[in-house]
């Protein structure tokens, strides 16, 4: 079981690590949310899930389109983009990692960076596990 | 005159690029590492982008 104080922990890296990433949150299959840098608490809840929604309808839509799984996705605005990536762990539920950036982000690095993040979740729950 | 012309040509391309990039859309990466880009206007992109905004507002 992964304790809060490692995913705020993985937060704080990331957010250190990469300049680009205005806001994220790492939220559990279930919707429950592990950490966010979001301060208010009734919006955090309302970014969760509202990231989930797009990665559903995302996810919809990528059926219709006849491609395989969807894995990771950018939206990108004039404002700004949002970044999901879905992750299964270690013990075989999804793990979700949601970001928003400014606008132009280095689209290759970003993904590398919440992924990094998603993956030394996996090594600490494993870790806590063990 | 050749350097004036091929410097406006690399003007004109990097001005193109940039243009396209500020167009609103939504790339969806598949699990095997095909990417499919809807474009703004496209069925479907413009309710994902709704609510793109929405977290952007939300992060704001």
């Amino acid at each position: 079981m992964l304790r809060r104080m490692d995913a705020a922990q993985a937060l704080a890296d990331l957010t250190e690590i990469s300049s680009q990433v205005v806001h994220v949150a790492i939220v559990e299959g279930d919707g429950s949310v592990l950490a966010t840098t979001i301060g208010d608490a009734s919006r955090a809840e309302r970014f969760v899930q509202v990231a989930l929604t797009l990665l559903e309808e995302a996810d919809a839509l990528r059926q219709v389109r006849g491609l395989p799984g969807l894995s990771q996705l950018e939206a990108a605005t004039l404002d700004g983009s949002v970044f999901v990536v879905r992750r299964e762990t270690p013990a075989g539920g999804p793990r979700i990692i949601a970001a928003t950036t400014r606008p132009d982000p280095t689209v290759g690095l970003v993904f590398y960076d919440l992924k990094h993040c998603l993956r030394s979740l996996d090594v600490l729950s494993t870790a806590d596990a063990a | 005159m050749l350097m004036l012309g091929a410097g406006s040509l690399a003007g004109t391309v990097l001005y193109r690029r940039r243009a396209a990039r500020r167009v609103e859309r939504v790339d969806l990466y598949a699990e095997d590492g095909s990417m499919a880009s809807v474009a703004a206007g496209a069925p479907g992109a413009d309710r994902l982008l709704a609510l793109a905004h929405e977290l952007m507002a939300l992060a704001g």
